[in-house]
């Protein structure tokens, strides 16, 4: 289908550059993400990837906004305040770029759900804030061979990587295990820099844009990590994936979903990132 | 008209409705949808279109073969379209 002219004018930053041209803005026209968590890392990127008119955007969340959130959570306003988070998202994405289809869910993933909702979408975005949730989005887009973006924030840090399953290494080839009670604090109790969720968040959308359109070179087999403080990136480079991994090898030792219990004291669900 | 009856024209585009960047953008579209090797011709405005849209056709790979001054105010430039090799 060619572009309208008002398409032409709305995407003409996209067209003109040569790694997205006439064929990348299609790509993203067709394209699909699922946005988890409509928080600090999500809110950015909703907005971004409806701006850049990605096709069908879905965005997951349980919550309600809450006058907390707005410090960094920039796609939601002071009026929106006591609405659901997705509802309160979709109306901006819409706002910004009428052209694209918005789903919304407002629910919690669990093993029971989470296979279901991530089959319809190309790319999967990890917007949590939480150890349960992140295994849980690890471990179902490795089973369902479903590329997703990782991303994690605390304080002045951040954290990023991509994962292509069964090509490039997964969050569990990095991180073992679900980290013992109270190792790591939560965004409420640590505190976050609101600017970099938005950081994070925009690196996270630009994977997106990237797997859709095929641009450049993905952030897989590696992990970024930002320090706000020292204004510094730092990319590391991962062992090869899979060896011995439990979900992601040739032998797998984990090969159905598990949902972990998150000790109360450090996770309010009320209150994600 | 000006002889461009030595080249043979597969398409043609108008962006004398459109100002920068869409001059461009509508231009590489048309260049897009057109095989390697096929000749188009664009209908522009004397001013910035002359002045940037030749050069940025050039920049993505194209072979400029002609700019025709039609004497009205609008020029005809004539693009050989490369392929690139993505």
């Amino acid at each position: 289908m060619p572009f309208t002219n008002d398409q032409l004018e709305r995407y003409s930053r996209h067209i003109i550059l040569k790694e997205i041209g006439v064929k990348g803005q299609k790509k993203l026209m067709n394209g699909s993400v699922l946005i988890i968590g409509a928080g600090g890392l999500g809110a950015p990127a909703a907005l971004y990837l409806a701006a850049a008119g990605v096709g069908k955007i879905g965005i997951v969340d349980a919550d309600v906004v809450d006058l907390s959130n707005l410090q960094r959570q920039v796609i939601h306003t002071t009026a929106d305040v006591g609405r659901p988070k997705v509802e309160s998202a979709a109306e901006k994405m819409k706002a910004i770029n009428p052209d694209i289809e918005v789903k919304t869910y407002q629910e919690f993933l669990a093993s029971d759900n989470i296979m279901d909702v991530i089959k319809d979408y190309d790319f999967v975005l990890d917007g949590t804030d939480n150890f349960p949730a992140k295994f849980l989005i690890n471990d179902a887009c490795v089973m369902a061979d479903k590329p997703f973006s990782h991303a994690g924030i605390l304080r002045f840090k951040g954290q990023l990587m991509t994962v292509i399953p069964h090509e490039s290494p997964c969050y569990r080839c990095v991180f073992k295990e679900m980290p013992p009670k109270n190792a790591i604090p939560s965004c409420k109790e640590a505190g976050v820099v609101g600017a970099m969720a938005g950081v994070i968040g925009s690196l996270q959308a630009l994977e997106a844009v990237k797997f859709l359109t095929g641009a450049g070179e993905l952030l897989t087999g590696k992990l970024l990590t930002f320090d706000a403080l020292t204004m510094s990136f730092h990319t590391v480079k991962l062992p090869p994936r899979g060896d011995g991994c439990a979900v992601c090898s040739d032998h797998p030792t984990i090969t159905k979903l598990v949902d972990y219990e998150q000790v109360a004291c450090d996770f309010d669900p009320k209150h994600p990132v | 008209m000006a002889d461009t009856s030595d080249i043979k024209i597969d398409e043609t585009v108008d962006i004398t409705d459109v100002v920068c960047p869409v001059t461009f953008v509508k231009t590489k579209v048309a260049l897009e949808e057109m095989d390697d090797g096929q000749v188009l011709s664009v209908h522009m405005n004397d001013g910035e279109p002359v002045q940037n849209v030749p050069r940025s056709v050039k920049e993505e790979g194209h072979q400029i073969l002609k700019l025709i001054d039609n004497n009205d105010g609008t020029y005809d430039l004539l693009v050989r379209k490369v392929e690139d090799d993505e």
